[in-house]
């Protein structure tokens, strides 16, 4: 564990201390014994955390800065993948990766998000928030796998869209709609994941799918907590309290029976404390949707799409 | 100084009146600052007679200004939204639900039906922005996605006149969810060739931004509507810049492509009228 979050520090510590005396334990000395009572704590620990966690701690777990990104899944999941860049209009957005790939064999489209780790990257990515341009690019390759008829793999991870001057003047609004729009019409199957933040427009833009899934700690809601805070509590420091009020983590929207097919277990500690056994889980997930999928036709898959969606609505009259 | 003194002085006397203005029989313009008779802004269809400023209108007034005379039916008017999520910030939503019912005397931020436009059959969904700033949550979502499952069954146009602040944050993701839903049920209406105008007016925000209202074959805009992704607030707080002048409003859109035409309220009736006329080959 490289960052750690305020709630994962007492873990940390412990951890730190155990390979402390793994270095120090030679043929001499043995703290075998001590380090076994200490890695049973550390197990007992992470277990009352991580079976105890707000919303709000979700949320930043969710975040994570050490979480797998959509390349991150590309690397375990995926073989002969490669990428391809640009709406052919205005630019390339790398917050938003596309590309195409073989799972298990099979070609098939990857699309997603994509987050930096340093600085640097951080800001190559624009911290995954993609402009028109990112969801135009997605579009066009979404269009082009329906073209050669090969599945669609979507990875969500992003705080939303990006809010700037040029992003609206180019039609954020219109790119965004345009993909919900054109994505009820895919003629091939197109499975979803919420890996880290499903934040708002910004992720359904790639998430009308024929199965919606969401990682363990990922989070999913209109608006971010901090958001909506500032706006109902006018006060942005309010985001513990709105996001325990959007209810916005995996099982909270498991429980409304109709946004998504599976919530996919983590390794305990979280996803980022073990990326490979993470992308295992998950690959098993996309493997068993893929199968069904494989198995409609091109009528069906629109059809299912559509009443998945069609379903999403908790009335009275 | 002298003319320091000279320029202020006819100010003061027409604030004076402002204050003492009996309520509801003058209005001031919001642009303009005129104090205007009511009554004349009325009878102009809600726009300002001397600066062309066009105030935001009821959804039932709005009905009133395109369809035919009494061929208005409404649909789904006894569908209610439900706190399904117990959402509660300073309120509980259930409350707020309650308080706007009773404000508005409509059931939530969007009416739906069917009328007759210069005699061409078309559905249509208007939004209300005083019904909690026309937010989009699962009734909004359901009865526009029912509208224009009706005008696809009906074969047809279907008209959406757009005034929202957003998703409704209240029911979460399912409010979320409500822009695929309804752009899904678009693409079915384009697939089977059935026209489809949006009318953007003050404002429309966000989710409601982000799916229906910009999918129209036509987009239409009120002059000087505020119309974006991102609220203004949003962006300047994310790029800490201050935004261009006419940012976002219904010109700015129209200059970088993103809606057809601006269509002054006296005109819309007739606008959407020969809009439709020529689509349907009628
Ligand atoms: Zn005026």
């Amino acid at each position: 564990m490289k960052q750690f979050l305020d709630f994962e520090k007492p873990l940390a510590d412990l951890q730190a201390k155990i390979s402390e005396l793994k270095d120090f334990s030679t043929e001499r000395v043995d703290f075998t014994g001590d380090i076994k009572k200490l890695e049973k704590k550390a197990d007992k620990l992470r277990k009352d955390i991580f079976s105890n966690l707000s919303r709000w701690q979700r949320t930043q777990l969710a975040r994570h800065a050490d979480r797998p990104y959509t390349l991150d899944y590309v690397d375990h999941i995926f073989t002969d993948w490669f990428e391809v860049h640009g709406d052919r209009n205005f630019r390339d957005d790398p917050a938003l990766v596309c590309g195409f790939a073989r799972f298990d064999g099979q070609p098939c489209c990857v699309i997603g998000h994509q987050k930096g780790r340093n600085t640097k990257q951080k800001v190559h990515r624009n911290f995954g928030m993609p402009n028109p341009e990112g969801y135009r690019k997605a579009l066009r390759v979404m269009q082009m796998a329906e073209q050669f008829g090969l599945p669609i793999f979507t990875f969500v991870d992003t705080p939303g869209a990006f809010p700037g001057i040029g992003a609206e003047e180019r039609g954020q609004a219109e790119a965004i709609a345009r993909n919900l729009r054109e994505m009820a019409m895919l003629k091939v199957p197109v499975i979803v994941t919420v890996t880290g933040e499903g934040g708002s427009g910004g992720a359904l833009a790639i998430a009308v799918g024929n199965r919606v899934m969401m990682m363990e700690h990922s989070v999913y809601a209109v608006i971010s907590p901090e958001g909506c805070a500032a706006i109902l509590w006018s006060d942005g420091a309010k985001g513990p309290q709105a996001a325990e009020a959007l209810k916005l983590t995996a099982p909270d929207v498991d429980s409304l029976d109709c946004v998504i097919d599976d919530v996919i277990p983590e390794p305990l500690g979280g996803a980022h404390c073990d990326h490979k056994a993470a992308a295992a889980t998950l690959k098993s997930y996309l493997k068993k949707h893929l199968d069904e999928l494989m198995a409609m036709t091109a009528d069906e898959l629109i059809e299912q799409r559509y009443d998945r969606f069609r379903k999403m609505t908790r009335i009275s009259e | 100084m002298v003319w320091f003194k000279r320029k202020k002085a006819p100010v003061a006397p027409v604030e004076k009146k402002t204050v003492q203005m009996p309520e509801g029989v003058w209005t001031k313009c919001k642009n303009c600052q005129e104090i205007i008779y009511a009554k004349e802004i009325e009878r102009n269809l809600n726009v300002c007679p001397k600066c062309d400023y066009h105030f935001r209108v009821s959804a039932r007034e709005r009905i009133d200004l395109v369809l035919d005379e009494g061929s208005f039916v409404e649909m789904d008017a006894a569908v209610r939204s439900v706190d399904f999520l117990d959402f509660k910030d300073s309120k509980k939503y259930k409350d707020r639900i309650k308080a706007a019912v009773k404000k508005a005397g409509d059931g939530d931020a969007v009416i739906c039906g069917s009328g007759l436009l210069d005699g061409l059959p078309v559905m249509v969904a208007v939004f209300d922005f005083s019904f909690m700033g026309g937010s989009m949550g699962s009734v909004v979502g359901e009865k526009i996605t029912r509208a224009i499952e009706k005008g696809l069954e009906a074969k047809a146009p279907v008209i959406i006149f757009s005034s929202s602040g957003g998703a409704r944050m209240q029911e979460s993701i399912l409010s979320l969810m409500q822009m695929a839903k309804t752009s899904a049920a678009l693409a079915k209406l384009k697939a089977a060739g059935i026209p489809f105008v949006s009318v953007l007016t003050d404002p429309t925000t966000g989710g409601v931004t982000a799916s229906f209202a910009m999918l129209g074959d036509i987009n239409m805009a009120e002059p000087r509507a505020l119309i974006g992704f991102a609220g203004p607030r949003v962006i300047e707080q994310t790029i800490r810049q201050t935004l261009p002048e006419g940012f976002q409003r219904s010109e700015y859109l129209l200059e970088h492509g993103m809606v057809d035409m601006i269509v002054p309220r006296q005109e819309m009736k007739a606008r959407l009228s020969q809009v439709l006329r020529i689509f349907t080959k009628s």
